[in-house]
């Protein structure tokens, strides 16, 4: 399974799941999910946690261990991450959809309310999903945080967007 | 002669924070660089550092040769820098010959860092000299310092870190990537850089190398072939990408040339991608006039690189008779980050490089 994922950069379904938080927090309200699965030397994402819930690292080869209960879903962690491998989902605005919010540092932006192409962790279409929100203020540093709502089933697909020509093909 | 205290070679990340160290310590430094501007591969780094905040992460590698160049203006009364100046020679007794712009000129430092950085490996295949092929870090230059589009189409060749984040950085200037190869069976860079890239929908074929680059004037294919376990091409497996950029990301080699002229003893170590000085635990060559930091004396991250620097700045300060008021607690936290930046998985193969060139294993 992580074998596959060092030959080819795909997290395979299990793998992602493993780091989802359970779906009633999810239900909750805005919450992080970290897709930092290797030990590396990096920890931004604990220093940058205002509310204790990324433990703070011993090792700074440490992975980030995330109380998923004391999670305010602030998103600060989000645009510090210098893997980009953090976003925030939320369950708790409809019974059909989550909005995720994840980092995205393309031109151009996407506007609010448009509809742009879903992409899973292969970069393939799975749908489409709508721009509710396009967050771009100084402290994230030219990391512009995106709010994008996407139908619940695609929940463990979910993880890019496409919008125009700005991307391969 | 000219006679100085400390000399740096080279302005990069290691250099940068060698020439604050030292002059911090109290020492005249003379910071030399061969390019117009200071700051080394970070003026090209747009993308945001691992490591801790002592190592700046979390902030874009542009953004880092801003703030090391404001803590250098913090001590401009110490140091004095040379930029478009090429270090020539660096003799048996310390001496530094060098040209500065149109000037030859000779200065003999009581101490030298060296911190020449490394350049980008080459690989053999047939048509690998036509244009359309770059070193990935040369077209992360041309796009990144000068805003110029290597051209339409890549093939990245590595998938290590660099290779990576350029094809990333090459997307984010409306670049198409067609893929990334690697003839290792696994990704060697940082596996949230590759996923990264992957969902933007690049594929990512590792164990498969170039076989040939095929075009009139310039490059206008690329044939890649799978590998076996001796990393040999397998007849049959053969795919060919429309492209009209090759960037080869296959590893650095540490530029040595003038340590290995002054006459240190230098060791060839795979682990630390080639001939490197050997060093002691502050970066102090088998001279102990000449330190040598960063990817020199081994091909690491610009984190380590910086950290190696600030230690190497501040005992060769120390050996010219400037020693840092704080200079055993600082020596000691520059160990202690740099240990833990090597600590983890990643680290493992730097760790075995410098077991090696301690240990006296050839």
């Amino acid at each position: 399974m992580k074998e596959m994922f060092e030959k080819t950069g795909v997290q395979s379904p299990e793998i992602v799941r493993s780091v989802f938080p359970p779906i009633e927090r999810i239900n909750r309200g805005p919450v992080a999910v970290i897709e930092c699965y290797q030990r590396i030397p990096c920890n931004p994402c604990a220093t940058a946690c205002k509310a204790g819930a990324i433990k703070p690292f011993e090792d700074i080869n440490d992975r980030p261990d995330i109380d998923f209960e004391r999670c305010t879903g602030c998103g600060l962690c989000v645009s510090k991450c210098p893997g980009l491998s953090i976003m925030l989902v939320d369950g708790s605005r409809s019974e059909e959809n989550v909005v995720f919010s994840i980092p995205y540092e393309f031109l151009p932006l996407p506007q609010e309310n448009d509809y742009v192409d879903a992409l899973d962790r292969a970069g393939e279409s799975i749908g489409k999903a709508k721009i509710l929100k396009v967050i771009n203020r100084s402290y994230q540093d030219r990391t512009p945080i995106i709010q994008v709502e996407i139908s619940r089933e695609k929940m463990y697909l979910f993880r890019n967007i496409k919008i125009g020509g700005n991307l391969n093909g | 002669m000219r006679q100085v205290e400390v000399a740096i070679v080279g302005g990069g990340p290691a250099g940068l924070c060698a020439a604050i160290s030292a002059a911090s310590s109290g020492a005249h430094v003379l910071l030399m660089d061969r390019n117009k501007y200071l700051g080394g591969q970070l003026i090209k780094q747009t993308h945001m550092f691992f490591g801790s905040e002592k190592q700046y992460a979390s902030t874009r590698g542009i953004d880092i040769s801003e703030i090391l160049l404001k803590q250098l203006d913090e001590y401009k009364d110490n140091i004095e820098i040379l930029k478009d100046t090429t270090v020539l020679g660096l003799y048996e007794d310390g001496v530094i010959s060098g040209i500065s712009g149109d000037e030859y000129f000779k200065l003999k430092p009581d101490v030298t860092v060296v911190s020449t950085g490394a350049s980008e490996k080459v690989l053999a295949f047939p048509g690998n000299d036509m244009p359309g092929i770059y070193g990935a870090g040369a077209a992360q230059t041309l796009m990144n310092v000068y805003g110029v589009k290597p051209g339409q189409k890549v093939l990245m060749v590595g998938a290590g870190n660099i290779g990576l984040i350029v094809s990333y950085q090459l997307m984010q200037a409306g670049v198409i990537v067609s893929g990334i190869i690697d003839a290792a069976p696994r990704i060697g860079g940082y596996l949230v850089h590759a996923s990264k890239i992957r969902r933007m929908g690049v594929p990512i074929l590792t164990g498969h190398t170039v076989k040939e680059a095929i075009g009139k004037d310039c490059l206008e294919k690329a044939v890649i072939w799978e590998v076996d376990e001796k990393y040999e091409g397998i007849e049959g497996t053969e795919k060919t990408f429309d492209v009209d950029v090759l960037c080869i990301s296959v590893g650095l080699s540490p530029l040595v040339e003038l340590l290995e002229q002054s006459g240190c003893e230098i060791k060839y170590i795979p682990e630390l991608s080639g001939k490197v000085p050997v060093v002691d635990e502050n970066h102090m060559t088998t001279k102990p006039f000449i330190y040598a930091a960063g990817d020199v004396s081994g091909v690491e991250e610009a984190s380590s690189a910086m950290v190696e620097g600030y230690l190497a700045g501040l005992c060769a300060a120390k050996t010219a008779g400037f020693k840092h008021p704080q200079f055993d607690y600082l020596k000691e936290d520059y160990h202690k980050q740099i240990e833990a930046l090597r600590a983890g998985p990643q680290g493992e193969r730097i760790r075995r490089g410098i077991a090696k060139m301690k240990g006296g294993l050839r």
